[in-house]
């Protein structure tokens, strides 16, 4: 009978200092050399990464109450609104909002130097951030107007929560029209000019885990530089395994993760505001999820490779705005690595939106992390759903 | 004699003068204008490739008509630490300034190549490729 080992197992060898943690790059190694089941007792924790935009998401704060009090109607933290339909002072900010005078696409392209990402990074980073707020003046809060400065340390809480990150697997982007477009995948150049990618391939969290069979609600994860939550799945999350159309199996797609963590303990080299050219403001978030070894299985999918690992390639000049199905081919993420993919017939030049770098050094804090013994695996409560749940997403019709 | 990069600020007293083609009537320089302005207020900005044997000498005659010189690579900066190594200027980069270093995929910015397109400034998500002109 194959080996099946327990979270409860694991945990007791890292607690021991005796657990053997290998990063997803050197776990492929590892299989190559020795083989699965030989990989699969050797190793109880692989460690993934990935550092990229991820447009879904923000965070939750509160404020404290002024003198008077004031159930804050609307607030806007350096301009920039947030959510306050909540609680009294409470907001929520999303990372792509923008300031209300921003010129938006009106010059176009655009430029979103600043928004709710940027606040972000700035709470996190300590600087000193502006809080304005109106509202209507109620008997128990009838302060009306509020301008003040706060900063991280100053408020009570700040929960980063994340609706949908760390993306399983992503487009390929590419341009077939005959003009520069600017879009959330970058500035793609006309006439199949370039190619954009977003995952990190055989680091990136999800890719190691495509049937969901360890990662789940309560899955501890590196968040931000910090410790953080896989709250639910997230929005979305449409797992599947992807076929080309000769039939063969093109690695997994479309799950995301809903992620949760204290904002507090996070680093701004981990959570950084970004702007994409004539498409809008974001941020770019860290996620690391440790892949506990507890069977074969697992450890088969933990060891894909690039090679092993395909993007669906799409056109974002008329395919993708205009919602029609289907791709242009597919492509492994060795191919887009390499620098140049080949897309009917021409040599694209490929470039990534996602730092391979950063996501190698999420996995590599993440080792330390648990073979040092401070971060410890939690079971999930409930695994998220994985293929087989046939997940998919509800076009939206316009309805007279 | 491999060419050299150099930005060149006129102000607007001289602008309208024709000092390049000094440069290679006078010193026998080869120019190669890789980048020119004139803003309304008839302040001009001009990078240029330069080659020949009295490179220093045109240099002199410049700085001498009050044309401010300053070599390229002090104008073209990528901050490295808001840069990220993403890496989506490097498909965008026209000169392959900015490529990526393979295996390790880090993003590296080779300012001797550059020709101030600054298409990677408007291009860079977390802004870090500043250009000084």
């Amino acid at each position: 009978m194959s080996l099946e080992k327990t979270y409860a197992e694991i945990n007791a060898k890292i607690k021991a200092g005796k657990a053997v943690v290998v990063t997803a790059e050197e776990l492929i190694q590892i299989v190559e050399e020795k083989g699965i089941s030989r990989a699969t007792r050797e190793v109880d924790v692989v460690t993934t990464g990935t550092f990229a935009p991820m447009c879904s998401s923000g965070a939750f704060l509160n404020f404290g109450h002024s003198q008077p009090r004031m159930k804050m109607q609307k607030v806007w933290l350096n301009g920039v609104p947030a959510y306050a339909g909540i609680a009294a002072v409470d907001a929520y900010i999303g990372a792509t909002e923008l300031p209300e005078d921003d010129p938006l696409n009106s010059n176009y392209p655009g430029e979103f130097r600043y928004g709710g990402g940027h606040v972000i990074q700035d709470l996190v980073a300590g600087k000193p951030v502006k809080l304005r707020a109106i509202s209507y003046g109620t008997d128990c809060y009838p302060r009306r107007q509020l301008e003040t400065t706060i900063t991280l340390s100053d408020i009570n809480e700040a929960i980063l929560f994340n609706p949908r990150n760390a993306y399983q697997n992503y487009n390929c982007a590419v341009n077939l029209g005959n003009k520069t477009i600017y879009t959330y995948m970058g500035m793609l150049k006309p006439n199949l000019g370039n190619a954009h990618y977003s995952t990190s391939g055989q680091l990136s969290p999800l890719l190691k885990d495509p049937h969901f069979k360890t990662i789940g609600i309560g899955t501890r994860i590196f968040l931000g530089g910090g410790i953080g939550y896989v709250a639910w799945h997230g929005t979305q999350h449409f797992p599947a395994i992807q076929k080309d159309s000769a039939g063969n199996d093109c690695g997994p797609a479309g799950g995301t993760l809903a992620v949760i963590g204290d904002l507090k303990q996070m680093s701004p080299e981990w959570l950084v505001g970004t702007s994409y050219l004539g498409y809008g403001a974001t941020l770019s978030v860290g996620i690391g999820v440790p892949i506990p070894l507890l069977n074969e299985e697992i450890t088969l999918y933990a060891a894909a490779t690039d090679r092993d690992l395909y993007a669906p390639i799409v056109d974002y000049s008329e395919a993708y705005p205009n919602r029609q199905p289907g791709n242009l081919g597919y492509v492994s993420y060795a191919e887009l690595k390499s620098g140049k993919i080949n897309v009917q017939g021409k040599e694209v030049p490929t470039a990534p939106l996602s730092s391979y770098p950063r996501a190698k050094k999420i996995a590599a804090i993440l080792k330390d992390w648990i073979a040092s013994g401070q971060f410890l695996l939690t079971e999930p409560v409930k695994l998220l759903p994985g293929p087989e749940a046939g997940l998919c997403g509800k076009p939206l019709h316009s309805k007279e | 004699m491999s060419p050299r990069k150099i930005v060149l600020r006129f102000g607007p007293d001289i602008s309208d003068k024709p000092v390049i083609y000094r440069l290679v009537k006078d010193y026998d320089l080869l120019v190669n204008i890789v980048k020119a302005n004139v803003n309304p207020q008839k302040e001009g900005t001009m990078v240029l490739e330069l080659t020949g044997e009295q490179y220093d000498r045109g240099l002199e005659y410049l700085r001498s008509c009050g044309v401010i010189v300053q070599d390229l690579t002090q104008e073209i900066v990528r901050n490295e630490e808001k840069c990220t190594s993403c890496g989506a200027c490097t498909a965008i980069c026209p000169t392959g300034a900015l490529h990526i270093q393979r295996p390790e995929m880090v993003v590296c910015f080779n300012s001797d190549d550059c020709v101030v397109c600054q298409l990677c400034v408007r291009a860079c998500p977390v802004k870090a490729m500043e250009v000084r002109l």
